[in-house]
């Protein structure tokens, strides 16, 4: 596939600066976030250890004294460093926490990813092009009860078949992948599956319905019309124009896992980004808050890049023009 | 010379409903069928069930069509396997459709899109297939070949693509060409265009053809026999010259007096008396065009000046792109010009218009089967206008004003409780027509209004319209692609080109002497009236 390097360069271009501009409006919303809440964001974070040194100490030290504006660029020139304050909780930095929590998350929405696609990307282009059949029949029943069940719901008969009736998977815990490589495979594979099956029950839809409307243009006739093989026909002229609505329904459902699959998380006590955010919402720590927002933010424009430059390598119309 | 092509009582069944009854037909070498029938009339089931390339699910198809490429024994295609199929498809059989911007795919350089084939039949290498490739660019006439190889189709015009198509279609010189519809999307002098590429192409490799059309006058130009369908049933097929001097069958008759034609009738003769209802002085539209590579500026319509007096028609001509339909989009609000005004009788229509004003301007569509809602009956579609401005406002109730409507649209009363699915082509302009009418408008702006239509609807729809011109005193826009038919309805033409006036002059004087060379090849490149074997 021939790219022209400058239009492709002008796209990037393009296309960073305007996830720049988001993440910028995102950043002043979470700023106002702890502005606009109602109570005293110190006092609360403070709690039964309340005394007036505390609180005079804990105001300094977090800034809130100082008139808006300040505070604003304070912040914005803290979080483009990669400081996004202490937790009030904890009082530990919350980069370090939201670091730590990374790899779970990661390793859950990576697993769930390829989970989905694994499943999806056959079934679905079996579906569409076996439409009306008994497959096609069976494919839609089963992907529609995936899109139904609650995800927990899920979780919980996938430990109950895997953990408890035969026990082959432990039902909960996080191992990191650096420790022990056949640990964490053990433990990702029950809640990916989870996350996995869900998202692979939506995309299974989305990409028989991508794929059915591509075979019905006009230029799959004219491919047929050239006497090709029907495996040539499906592949190089179907599914390659039936992946671009694909990479956008994958690129939302990989960005929903990385975001947090809070019940998920709990039901599998795993580590990750959402039930450090539920977490935090719940004990009211808003620095904590904050920060897990910006981040969910920018992983969300990140992989919304990575799509938009698949667009651009899969479709010339949108590279070239 | 035995037949390329042989059909014998070929028919096609959906279900209980046959959809093509009993055709028979055959195409010698180097000769081209004219299949001819209005929308419906089963002409692209006919060949495509003729030739195996029917995918209609639940479609049956019986009878006969025995395929004998020069130097190859005969092979029935009714019934075959779809393996046989595959091997003929492309390389004895090559297709060319009507929509070159849907027809060619999208991701693929035209070099893939071309050596596709050569690859499946000829197992050519790559290489080798590529050079072909650039020959057969070559030989269709598209400019910088070798450059175009690694072009994709939205970097093509409507008119190249359809070149590119014919390349594919040629690749491994098929012994039949099946062309159904392939000029319709096109502009007239691109249609000429293409009508002379593929006769020459057909005399250089002695190719068999099938040209589809619902276009007597385009029939004319490429066919040397003509079969004439009608809801799936063979009316005529004889000789293209008898058939149009001396129609047999009523319907014949009919489709050939419907067609329309240059010089078939006089224009309604300009009067330069009479109010000026519209003014239009240097229109200006620019479009800002944002893509992945930045921002262009299109000018869309480039110091356009005209007068329409009242019920006066002015006819806007020009090929795709020219900014005919921008102007009927500017005079309705939908689009803000960048510069220059617009007066309906003394009052600026651009900026600030009133709501008075605004009812005093209606537009009718091209499209019948999308400009009507689907969920509303043709009563309620037709009443809407009405509910907006409360009328009528002495009190009358509006079912009988959505009565007088249909009635002054030649439709029944009745027609009101029924939905757009439930009415054809030509009754649904006609609900168009009178939705348009509702407000009791001074200016109607056809946009192609009649385009989509078949000739013989086509012919009716026209008729409606000038009556009601002069029943109404009302005054027309009327903005065609159809020279023929703009010659028909115009007191004055307005001839676009890119945006701006290629030449302006009261319809009479302009189809009888065009003043501008633009205008000559416009007017040179509609298919005359004679066939071409007729001509010699």
């Amino acid at each position: 596939m021939r790219v022209a390097p400058r239009q492709l360069v002008v796209f990037l271009g393009r296309r960073l600066l305007y996830s720049a501009v988001v993440l910028l409006g995102v950043l002043v919303l979470v700023f106002a976030l702890v502005q606009v809440v109602p109570g005293d964001p110190i006092r609360l974070a403070l709690g039964t250890r309340y005394t007036e040194e505390a609180y005079q100490a804990l105001l300094a030290a977090s800034g809130l004294d100082r008139p808006l504006v300040e505070q604003f660029f304070s912040y914005l020139g803290h979080a483009l460093t990669g400081d996004l304050g202490v937790s009030f909780r904890s009082g530990e930095p919350v980069t370090a926490l939201l670091l730590q929590r990374l790899p779970a998350t990661l390793s859950l929405a990576v697993v769930g990813l390829v989970i989905a696609l694994v499943i999806s990307i056959p079934a679905g282009i079996w579906s569409a092009l076996h439409e009306g059949r008994l497959s096609d029949a069976i494919i839609r029943v089963t992907s529609q009860f995936g899109v139904s069940v609650p995800d927990f719901w899920m979780g919980m008969l996938l430990i109950l078949l895997f953990s408890t009736t035969w026990v082959l998977l432990p039902s909960s815990g996080y191992v990191a992948l650096s420790d022990d490589g056949a640990q964490w495979a053990r433990r990702v594979l029950l809640p990916g599956l989870t996350v996995g099956l869900v998202a692979g029950a939506i995309m299974t839809r989305y990409i028989r319905s991508a794929v059915l409307e591509v075979a019905s243009m006009s230029y799959v006739r004219t491919a047929r019309s050239k006497g090709l093989s029907s495996g040539i026909v499906v592949r190089r002229h179907i599914l390659r124009n039936a992946l671009v609505p694909v990479l956008t329904i994958a690129g939302i459902q990989f960005a929903t896992i990385l975001g947090g699959v809070i019940v998920v998380e709990v039901v599998f006590a795993w580590p990750g980004l959402g039930r450090l955010v539920y977490e935090s919402v719940a004990a009211r720590d808003y620095s904590m808050i904050q920060g897990s927002v910006l981040l969910i933010a920018a992983m969300f424009l990140l992989v919304n890049l990575i799509v938009d430059v698949l667009y651009a390598v899969v479709d010339p119309r949108i590279r070239l023009s | 010379m035995s037949p390329v092509l042989s059909v014998e009582n070929l028919r096609v069944a959906i279900g209980s409903r046959e959809i093509v009854q009993g055709l028979s037909f055959a195409v010698e070498p180097e000769a081209t069928l004219g299949i001819v029938g209005e929308s419906g009339s089963g002409k692209s089931m006919t060949v495509l069930a003729a030739t195996g390339l029917l995918d209609a699910p639940g479609a049956r198809v019986t009878g006969s069509s025995v395929l004998t490429p020069e130097g190859a024994g005969p092979l029935e295609l009714v019934g075959a396997r779809r393996s046989a199929l595959r091997r003929v498809h492309g390389d004895k059989i090559g297709f060319v459709f009507q929509d070159p911007t849907t027809s060619l795919n999208p991701l693929l350089t035209l070099e893939r899109q071309i050596t596709e084939s050569l690859e499946a039949h000829r197992s050519l290498t790559r290489r080798a297939a590529a050079s072909r490739a650039l020959e057969l660019l070559e030989a269709v006439g598209l400019p910088e070949p070798e450059q175009r190889l690694q072009s994709y189709p939205h970097q093509l015009s409507g008119g190249q693509r359809q070149r590119v198509m014919i390349a594919i279609a040629l690749a491994c010189d098929p012994a039949l060409l099946v062309a159904d519809e392939p000029t319709t999307a096109l502009d007239v002098t691109t249609q000429a265009q293409i009508i002379e590429l593929v006769r020459t192409l057909q005399r250089e490799r002695g190719t068999a053809v099938v040209w589809i059309s619902h276009d007597l006058g385009v029939i004319g130009q490429v066919a040397d026999d003509v079969l004439v369908l009608q809801e799936g049933r063979p009316l005529e097929h004889r000789g293209v010259v008898e058939l149009m001097d001396e129609p047999r069958h009523p319907y014949t008759r009919e489709l050939l007096a419907a067609r329309p034609r240059l010089g078939a009738s006089t224009p309604p003769a300009a009067t330069d008396d009479g109010e000026v209802l519209l003014s239009v002085r240097d229109l200006d539209v620019r479009f800002s065009v944002t893509s992945a590579a930045g921002r262009s500026i299109v000018h869309a319509v480039d110091g356009v000046s005209f007068d329409v007096r009242r019920g006066q028609t002015l006819g806007i001509v020009g090929e795709s792109g020219s900014g005919k339909s921008t102007i009927a989009n500017v005079l309705t609000g939908l689009v803000r010009p960048h510069g220059g005004s617009a007066e309906l009788a003394g009052e600026d229509v651009l900026h600030r218009a009133s709501h008075d004003l605004r009812r005093r301007i209606a537009m009718v569509f091209q499209d019948p089967f999308s400009s009507l809602d689907p969920r509303m009956r043709a009563g309620e579609s037709i009443a809407e206008p009405l509910r907006v401005h409360r009328l009528p406002s002495d009190g009358r109730p509006r079912d009988e004003r959505v009565a007088e409507l249909l009635e002054l649209v030649d439709l029944p009363a009745a027609f009101a409780q029924r939905y757009p699915h439930e009415l054809s082509g030509g009754q649904r302009q006609r609900v168009s027509i009178a939705r348009a009418l509702a407000l009791e408008p001074e200016l109607v702006i056809l946009d192609e209004s009649t385009a989509s239509l078949d000739v013989s609807i086509q012919a009716r729809v026209l008729d409606l319209l000038r009556r009601l011109q002069s029943e109404l005193s009302l005054t027309f826009v009327f903005i065609a692609h159809d020279l023929a038919i703009v010659q028909q309805m115009s007191h004055d033409v307005l001839v676009m080109q890119r945006g701006q006036t290629a030449e302006h002059a009261a319809a009479a004087d302009l189809f009888a002497d065009p003043q501008q060379d633009y205008t000559r090849r416009l007017l040179a490149a509609i298919p005359p009236d004679r066939p071409r074997r007729a001509v010699g």
